[in-house]
C-alpha cells in the first residue's frame, strides 16, 4: 500500500493545505509519495522532499503542467497512480478541477470530501451541505480523493529527507491554454489558513460598508470572508465566498456579522472553535451555532469592536 | 452549434435534508424536489448563446427518476429545445452519471455541454471533469464568464486566488459557478410551450452504460451538533468573553 499525494503548490512553495492532504495520507498507511507537476518547480520540489514522513518527490518538471490544466495533469496522475493504493489532493479548486478527470481515466469512482479516515478503503464525508456525514467505502482498486483540510491537523513541514525522484513523462493534450489570472492583492491572510475569521453578510448592505470589517480584520490579524448572499448581492468577489460551494474554513474564531446563517453558509464555517454572531434579528439561526451571539445593528456594533480591541 | 446541457433533480435548495433515523441514507420523503442550482445557471447560459445566435440548438439532458421529467420541462420552459430523459431509479454515482451522458454525446455530437459545477445533494463536483475524461474534450470548470469564438471559447474560472482565465477548444465540456449569470424565470407562455416540446426517453442499459456502483454507503448520519452558545449585553462584554472566558484574542 502506497499513498500519492498530489501537491497543491505555484513552482516556488508548496501551499499549505498540502500538508493537511499529507495528514489525511498518513492516517491511512505510512507509505507517502508527493507529485509535484509544473514547470521550473524544483524549488517547489526541494520544499516537498522536506515535509514530515515523506518517502518519495516525484517531480513532472514541464511547461505542459505549469498551470495545472486538468487535461495534461490528469493523464499524468493516472498513468503514475497504477503504482500507488491510493491518491490524495486537497480539496482546492485545483485539485476539485483535476482528481475527478484522474477517477474516470482509471475507471475508478472518485470520493469527494474526506473528512475521517476509517479504513484503508473506508472514509466519512460530509454531504448535503454537510447535514449529514456519510462513511462510504471504495470496493476501486485504486482510491482517488479530495481531502477536506480542515479536518485533518497539517504535517510538519519541514523536517523529512524524501529522495526526489524525476518524472519524464510528458501529457500536453493542446486543447486547453492558461491566458492569465486576476489575483486579489491583500496583506491579511488566506481565507483557508487564517486564525480568525471576520464575515459579512446581506446585512451590510454594500461593498462599501465592507470596510468596517476590514478595520476589525486587520486589528485581529484576520482574514475577511463573507456568505454567498454577499457575493450574489456583488458586494464582494467569489473568492471570500464561505460555503457549501465556496471555501470551507475552520478558524480558531470566526466572527459572523450581518449573515443569518443559511445552510448553504453554516456547511462552510460550522467546525470553527469559536463562533461569534453579530446580527440584529435575534431569531436569525445564526444564533443556534453561535458560541457568543450579539443582538445589535451592526453599523454601530463593528465601530465599538474596532474601538474596543 | 449545438450546446448539451445536463441538469439533475434533487432536493430544494431550501430544504435541510437529514439521515433517516435508521442512518442509512439521506430522508427523502416528501421533500420538495428541484433542478440543482447550478444546473439552472447552465440552462440559462445555454439559452443565452442561443439570443447571441451563438447556439443554434439546445439539447437539455436529465439522468434520474421518471419525476426527473419536471426537471427537464423545467429546462424547457427556460428556453432549450428539446429534451432527453435517461430513466433509472437507482441513485447513480457520478462515474456512472459520466458514463451515460459520454453516450448521449456520442449520439448528439454537441460542440459544447454545459453543466453545473456541483449538485448540491451529493456535493461531490465531480461530473463534468470526468466526462471531459471519457470525451477527451477540454474542461472549463468553475465558470464565471464564457466566450465563444468560432472553434474556441474563453473562460474566466473562480478559483481560490480569484480569476483564471483558460481558452479551450471545441467540443469543451463548461461548468458553470454561481457568477456566470442570474437565471431568468420562465414565462407562463413558454411554460405552456415547453409542453409541446419533445422528451426522448432511454436508460443506462439502453446507452450501453454499466452503472454498478463501485462505493457502498454504510452510514449516513447526523453530523455532530453544536451547543448554541451564550447572547451577550453589549460589545464590551463580547470582547471581554473573547479574551478572558474563549481567550481567542489577546
Amino acid at each position: 500500500m502506497t499513498i500519492l499525494v498530489i501537491a497543491e503548490h505555484d513552482n516556488n512553495e508548496i501551499k499549505g493545505a498540502t500538508l493537511n492532504a499529507v495528514a489525511a495520507a498518513q492516517a491511512i498507511g505510512s507509505d507517502v509519495d508527493i507529485l509535484v507537476a509544473g514547470a521550473n518547480c524544483s524549488a517547489a520540489a526541494d520544499a516537498a522532499a522536506k515535509i514530515s514522513g515523506i518517502n518519495k518527490v516525484l517531480v513532472a518538471d514541464n511547461t505542459a503542467y505549469e498551470f495545472m490544466l486538468a487535461e495534461n495533469v490528469a493523464p499524468l496522475v493516472a498513468e503514475l497512480a497504477a503504482n500507488y493504493s491510493h491518491v490524495l489532493v486537497p480539496a482546492t479548486t485545483n485539485g476539485k478541477n483535476v482528481i475527478p478527470r484522474v477517477g474516470a481515466l482509471l475507471d475508478v469512482q472518485p470520493i469527494s470530501d474526506i473528512s475521517a479516515v476509517i479504513s484503508e478503503d473506508t472514509f466519512q464525508r460530509p454531504f448535503y451541505a454537510g447535514n449529514i456525514v456519510a462513511t462510504v467505502q471504495s470496493n476501486d482498486s485504486i482510491k482517488v480523493m479530495t481531502v477536506r483540510t480542515t479536518a485533518f491537523d497539517p504535517v510538519a513541514e519541514e523536517g523529512g529527507s524524501a529522495t526526489i525522484e524525476a518524472v519524464s513523462a510528458v501529457h500536453d493534450a493542446g486543447v486547453s491554454e492558461y491566458k492569465g489570472e486576476e489575483v486579489a492583492k491583500s496583506d491579511r491572510p488566506e481565507l483557508t489558513a487564517a486564525d480568525v475569521i471576520v464575515s459579512g453578510g446581506r446585512g451590510m448592505q454594500n461593498g462599501e460598508n465592507f470596510e468596517l470589517l476590514y478595520k476589525v480584520a486587520d486589528k485581529l490579524g484576520a482574514a475577511v470572508g463573507a456568505s454567498r448572499a454577499a457575493v450574489d448581492a456583488g458586494f464582494v468577489p467569489n473568492e471570500m465566498q464561505v460555503g457549501q460551494t465556496g471555501k470551507i474554513v475552520a478558524p480558531g474564531l470566526y466572527i459572523a456579522v450581518g449573515i443569518s446563517g443559511a445552510i448553504q453558509h453554516l456547511a462552510g464555517m460550522k467546525d470553527s472553535k469559536v463562533i461569534v454572531a453579530i446580527n440584529k434579528d435575534e431569531d436569525a439561526p445564526i444564533f443556534q451555532v453561535a458560541d457568543y451571539g450579539l443582538v445589535a445593528d451592526l453599523f454601530k456594533a463593528l465601530p465599538e469592536l474596532d474601538e474596543a480591541l | 452549434m449545438k450546446i448539451l446541457v445536463a441538469v439533475k433533480r434533487v432536493a430544494d435548495y431550501n430544504v435541510k435534508v437529514r439521515a433517516k433515523s435508521d442512518n442509512t441514507g439521506p430522508d427523502l420523503a416528501n421533500v420538495k424536489m428541484a433542478i440543482n442550482p447550478f444546473c439552472e445557471i447552465a440552462v440559462e447560459e445555454a439559452v443565452r448563446l442561443k439570443e447571441k445566435g451563438i447556439a443554434t440548438e439546445i439539447v437539455v439532458v436529465s439522468i434520474g427518476p421518471q419525476a426527473a421529467q419536471e426537471q427537464v420541462r423545467t429546462a424547457l420552459a427556460l428556453g432549450a429545445d428539446r429534451g432527453i430523459l435517461v430513466t433509472t431509479d437507482a441513485d447513480l454515482e457520478s462515474l456512472a452519471v459520466a458514463k451515460c451522458l459520454k453516450a448521449v454525446c456520442d449520439n448528439e455530437k454537441p460542440d459544447v455541454v454545459l453543466l453545473g459545477k456541483q449538485a448540491i445533494d451529493g456535493d461531490n463536483n465531480h461530473t463534468g471533469q470526468m466526462l471531459g475524461a471519457l470525451t477527451g474534450w477540454a474542461q472549463a470548470t468553475f465558470a464565471s464568464e464564457l466566450n465563444i469564438d468560432g472553434g474556441s471559447a474563453t473562460v474566466v474560472r473562480e478559483v481560490d486566488a480569484g480569476l483564471q482565465t483558460i481558452e479551450i477548444k471545441l467540443p469543451a465540456i463548461v461548468t458553470a459557478d454561481l457568477r456566470l449569470n442570474e437565471p431568468r424565470y420562465a414565462s407562463l407562455p413558454n411554460i405552456m410551450k415547453a409542453k409541446k416540446k419533445t422528451i426522448d426517453s432511454t436508460t443506462p442499459a439502453d446507452l450501453g452504460v454499466d452503472v454498478v456502483p463501485r462505493t457502498t454507503l454504510l452510514k449516513a448520519e447526523p453530523p455532530a451538533e453544536r451547543q448554541a452558545g451564550i447572547k451577550v449585553e453589549d460589545v464590551a462584554q463580547l470582547v471581554d468573553k473573547l479574551k478572558n472566558e474563549a481567550k481567542v484574542i489577546s
